[in-house]
Protein backbone atom coordinates (compact mmCIF):
# COMPACT_ATOMS: atom_id res chain seq x y z
CA UNK A 1 0.00 0.00 0.00
CA UNK A 2 1.24 3.45 -0.90
CA UNK A 3 2.04 5.44 1.88
CA UNK A 4 -0.15 9.13 1.78
CA UNK A 5 2.62 11.26 0.35
CA UNK A 6 3.22 8.73 -2.48
CA UNK A 7 0.03 9.26 -3.58
CA UNK A 8 -0.65 10.15 -7.30
CA UNK A 9 -3.24 11.61 -7.07
CA UNK A 10 -2.34 15.17 -6.87
CA UNK A 11 -4.96 17.45 -4.24
CA UNK A 12 -6.62 20.77 -6.07
CA UNK A 13 -4.50 23.60 -6.49
CA UNK A 14 -5.34 26.19 -4.14
CA UNK A 15 -4.60 29.88 -3.57
CA UNK A 16 -2.07 31.00 -0.59
CA UNK A 17 -1.50 34.55 0.13
CA UNK A 18 1.48 35.19 2.45
CA UNK A 19 0.82 38.72 4.04
CA UNK A 20 3.59 40.52 4.91
CA UNK A 21 3.63 43.68 7.39
CA UNK A 22 6.78 44.00 9.62
CA UNK A 23 10.21 45.74 9.08
CA UNK A 24 12.65 43.37 8.20
CA UNK A 25 15.28 43.30 11.15
CA UNK A 26 14.03 44.40 14.29
CA UNK A 27 11.73 40.98 14.38
CA UNK A 28 11.88 37.57 13.00
CA UNK A 29 8.32 37.69 10.98
CA UNK A 30 10.02 38.24 7.77
CA UNK A 31 12.64 36.24 7.44
CA UNK A 32 10.51 33.09 8.73
CA UNK A 33 7.95 34.27 6.09
CA UNK A 34 10.43 34.04 3.34
CA UNK A 35 11.63 30.54 4.99
CA UNK A 36 8.02 29.16 4.81
CA UNK A 37 7.12 30.46 1.32
CA UNK A 38 10.53 28.56 0.25
CA UNK A 39 9.10 25.39 1.60
CA UNK A 40 5.97 25.47 0.84
CA UNK A 41 6.94 26.26 -2.72
CA UNK A 42 7.55 22.20 -3.13
CA UNK A 43 3.73 21.54 -2.93
CA UNK A 44 3.44 23.58 -6.24
CA UNK A 45 0.25 25.76 -5.00
CA UNK A 46 -1.16 29.45 -6.33
CA UNK A 47 1.11 31.36 -4.36
CA UNK A 48 1.02 34.71 -3.95
CA UNK A 49 2.62 37.28 -1.55
CA UNK A 50 1.62 40.70 -0.45
CA UNK A 51 4.27 43.75 1.23
CA UNK A 52 1.76 46.17 2.95
CA UNK A 53 2.63 48.69 6.13
CA UNK A 54 6.35 48.06 7.05
CA UNK A 55 6.07 44.99 5.21
CA UNK A 56 7.04 46.99 2.23
CA UNK A 57 10.18 47.80 3.89
CA UNK A 58 11.56 44.43 3.22
CA UNK A 59 11.92 44.90 -0.23
CA UNK A 60 13.65 48.12 0.07
CA UNK A 61 16.86 48.24 -2.16
CA UNK A 62 20.48 48.51 -1.38
CA UNK A 63 19.93 46.89 2.19
CA UNK A 64 23.47 46.35 3.99
CA UNK A 65 23.88 44.59 7.27
CA UNK A 66 27.72 43.70 7.44
CA UNK A 67 27.83 46.52 10.29
CA UNK A 68 24.85 44.96 12.45
CA UNK A 69 25.74 41.42 12.66
CA UNK A 70 23.06 39.62 10.54
CA UNK A 71 22.26 37.81 7.31
CA UNK A 72 20.74 40.55 4.68
CA UNK A 73 18.00 38.06 3.48
CA UNK A 74 16.60 40.83 0.65
CA UNK A 75 18.37 39.36 -2.29
CA UNK A 76 16.34 36.00 -1.56
CA UNK A 77 13.31 37.41 -3.01
CA UNK A 78 15.09 38.42 -6.61
CA UNK A 79 14.81 33.97 -6.24
CA UNK A 80 11.49 33.41 -5.76
CA UNK A 81 11.06 33.36 -9.43
CA UNK A 82 13.18 30.03 -9.72
CA UNK A 83 10.59 28.88 -7.15
CA UNK A 84 7.79 29.69 -9.71
CA UNK A 85 6.62 32.37 -7.15
CA UNK A 86 5.92 35.18 -9.17
CA UNK A 87 2.84 36.72 -7.94
CA UNK A 88 4.43 39.39 -5.50
CA UNK A 89 1.89 42.73 -4.83
CA UNK A 90 3.23 45.78 -3.16
CA UNK A 91 0.57 47.90 -1.72
CA UNK A 92 0.62 51.59 -3.06
CA UNK A 93 -0.78 53.34 -0.11
CA UNK A 94 1.93 51.82 2.22
CA UNK A 95 4.77 52.76 0.22
CA UNK A 96 3.64 56.28 -0.35
CA UNK A 97 3.16 56.94 3.24
CA UNK A 98 6.86 55.69 3.13
CA UNK A 99 8.06 58.09 0.64
CA UNK A 100 8.98 54.63 -1.65
CA UNK A 101 7.97 53.84 -4.96
CA UNK A 102 8.40 50.99 -6.57
CA UNK A 103 11.68 51.92 -8.13
CA UNK A 104 13.17 51.39 -4.65
CA UNK A 105 12.44 47.78 -4.43
CA UNK A 106 15.08 44.82 -4.96
CA UNK A 107 12.26 43.26 -7.50
CA UNK A 108 9.98 43.82 -10.20
CA UNK A 109 6.28 43.57 -8.49
CA UNK A 110 2.71 44.76 -9.40
CA UNK A 111 1.44 47.54 -6.88
CA UNK A 112 -2.03 47.51 -6.37
CA UNK A 113 -4.24 50.15 -4.15
CA UNK A 114 -5.91 49.41 -0.62
CA UNK A 115 -9.22 48.20 -2.53
CA UNK A 116 -7.57 45.52 -4.99
CA UNK A 117 -6.03 44.55 -2.43
CA UNK A 118 -8.77 43.40 -0.74
CA UNK A 119 -10.25 41.89 -3.09
CA UNK A 120 -7.33 39.76 -4.24
CA UNK A 121 -7.12 38.90 -0.36
CA UNK A 122 -10.93 37.84 -0.74
CA UNK A 123 -9.90 35.66 -3.57
CA UNK A 124 -7.42 33.37 -1.61
CA UNK A 125 -8.35 29.54 -0.02
CA UNK A 126 -5.37 30.48 2.45
CA UNK A 127 -4.01 33.40 4.10
CA UNK A 128 -1.19 33.19 6.25
CA UNK A 129 -0.06 36.23 8.13
CA UNK A 130 3.31 37.17 9.24
CA UNK B 1 18.92 62.19 29.32
CA UNK B 2 19.16 59.99 26.10
CA UNK B 3 16.28 58.53 25.13
CA UNK B 4 16.04 55.57 22.49
CA UNK B 5 13.35 54.47 20.30
CA UNK B 6 13.47 51.13 18.79
CA UNK B 7 10.24 50.81 16.72
CA UNK B 8 8.86 51.35 13.52
CA UNK B 9 6.88 54.90 14.05
CA UNK B 10 4.18 53.34 11.16
CA UNK B 11 3.73 50.65 13.42
CA UNK B 12 3.81 51.84 17.14
CA UNK B 13 3.11 54.72 18.87
CA UNK B 14 6.90 54.78 20.42
CA UNK B 15 8.01 57.48 19.06
CA UNK B 16 5.22 59.82 19.99
CA UNK B 17 5.47 58.64 23.16
CA UNK B 18 8.57 59.57 23.51
CA UNK B 19 8.41 63.15 22.39
CA UNK B 20 5.55 63.68 24.55
CA UNK B 21 7.43 62.91 27.78
CA UNK B 22 10.69 64.14 26.86
CA UNK B 23 12.47 67.80 28.40
CA UNK B 24 13.61 70.24 26.15
CA UNK B 25 17.06 69.57 27.06
CA UNK B 26 16.97 65.99 25.61
CA UNK B 27 18.61 63.78 23.01
CA UNK B 28 16.60 61.21 20.93
CA UNK B 29 18.32 58.70 19.21
CA UNK B 30 16.70 56.42 16.82
CA UNK B 31 18.03 52.32 16.40
CA UNK B 32 17.07 49.49 14.83
CA UNK B 33 13.39 50.08 13.43
CA UNK B 34 12.83 53.63 15.09
CA UNK B 35 15.37 54.65 12.50
CA UNK B 36 12.63 54.88 9.82
CA UNK B 37 11.15 57.95 11.57
CA UNK B 38 14.54 59.59 10.61
CA UNK B 39 13.61 60.19 6.54
CA UNK B 40 11.88 63.07 4.58
CA UNK B 41 9.02 62.64 2.57
CA UNK B 42 6.71 60.08 4.28
CA UNK B 43 3.80 60.44 6.21
CA UNK B 44 5.54 61.60 9.49
CA UNK B 45 8.11 64.06 8.39
CA UNK B 46 5.89 66.58 9.59
CA UNK B 47 6.31 65.67 12.98
CA UNK B 48 9.82 64.52 13.29
CA UNK B 49 10.67 68.02 12.09
CA UNK B 50 9.19 69.59 14.74
CA UNK B 51 10.80 67.31 17.44
CA UNK B 52 13.98 68.44 15.41
CA UNK B 53 13.48 71.88 16.58
CA UNK B 54 12.20 71.04 20.28
CA UNK B 55 15.05 68.00 20.74
CA UNK B 56 18.34 66.94 19.80
CA UNK B 57 17.94 64.56 17.53
CA UNK B 58 20.58 61.26 16.49
CA UNK B 59 19.95 58.08 14.11
CA UNK B 60 22.43 55.23 14.17
CA UNK B 61 23.49 54.81 10.94
CA UNK B 62 24.56 50.96 10.71
CA UNK B 63 20.75 50.44 11.59
CA UNK B 64 19.82 53.16 8.61
CA UNK B 65 22.39 51.01 6.20
CA UNK B 66 20.82 47.48 7.15
CA UNK B 67 17.68 48.18 6.18
CA UNK B 68 18.73 50.31 2.47
CA UNK B 69 17.97 53.67 3.63
CA UNK B 70 19.12 56.18 1.98
CA UNK B 71 21.87 58.83 4.50
CA UNK B 72 20.91 61.50 1.97
CA UNK B 73 17.20 61.34 2.83
CA UNK B 74 17.83 61.81 6.53
CA UNK B 75 16.13 65.10 7.72
CA UNK B 76 18.11 68.09 8.24
CA UNK B 77 18.99 68.22 11.77
CA UNK B 78 19.42 64.67 12.47
CA UNK B 79 22.54 63.66 13.24
CA UNK B 80 24.24 60.10 11.89
CA UNK B 81 26.14 58.52 14.64
CA UNK B 82 27.97 55.12 14.32
CA UNK B 83 28.47 52.74 17.41
CA UNK B 84 30.98 54.84 18.77
CA UNK B 85 29.04 58.27 18.47
CA UNK B 86 26.58 55.89 20.10
CA UNK B 87 28.41 54.97 23.33
CA UNK B 88 29.58 58.90 23.59
CA UNK B 89 25.97 60.10 23.89
CA UNK B 90 25.60 57.35 26.35
CA UNK B 91 28.64 58.85 28.57
CA UNK B 92 27.46 62.35 27.98
CA UNK B 93 24.20 61.76 29.89
CA UNK B 94 23.00 60.96 32.88
CA UNK B 95 20.54 58.61 32.18
CA UNK B 96 18.89 56.69 29.01
CA UNK B 97 15.32 55.80 28.88
CA UNK B 98 14.69 53.05 26.32
CA UNK B 99 11.81 53.86 24.98
CA UNK B 100 10.62 50.30 23.86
Amino acid sequence: MAEPWEDEEQGPVRKFMYVNRRAPYGTIYALESLEVVLIAAAFEQDVSLVFLDDGVFQLKKGQDTAAIGVKNFSPTYRALEGYDVEKLYVEQESLEARGLTADDLVVPVQVVNQKELGDLMAEQDVLLSF
Amino acid sequence: MLHTVNKSPFERRTLDSCLRHAQPDSAVLLIEDGVYGAFDGTAITGKVKDAIGNFKMYVLGPDVRARGMDESHVLDGITVVDYEGFVDLVAEHDKVQAWL
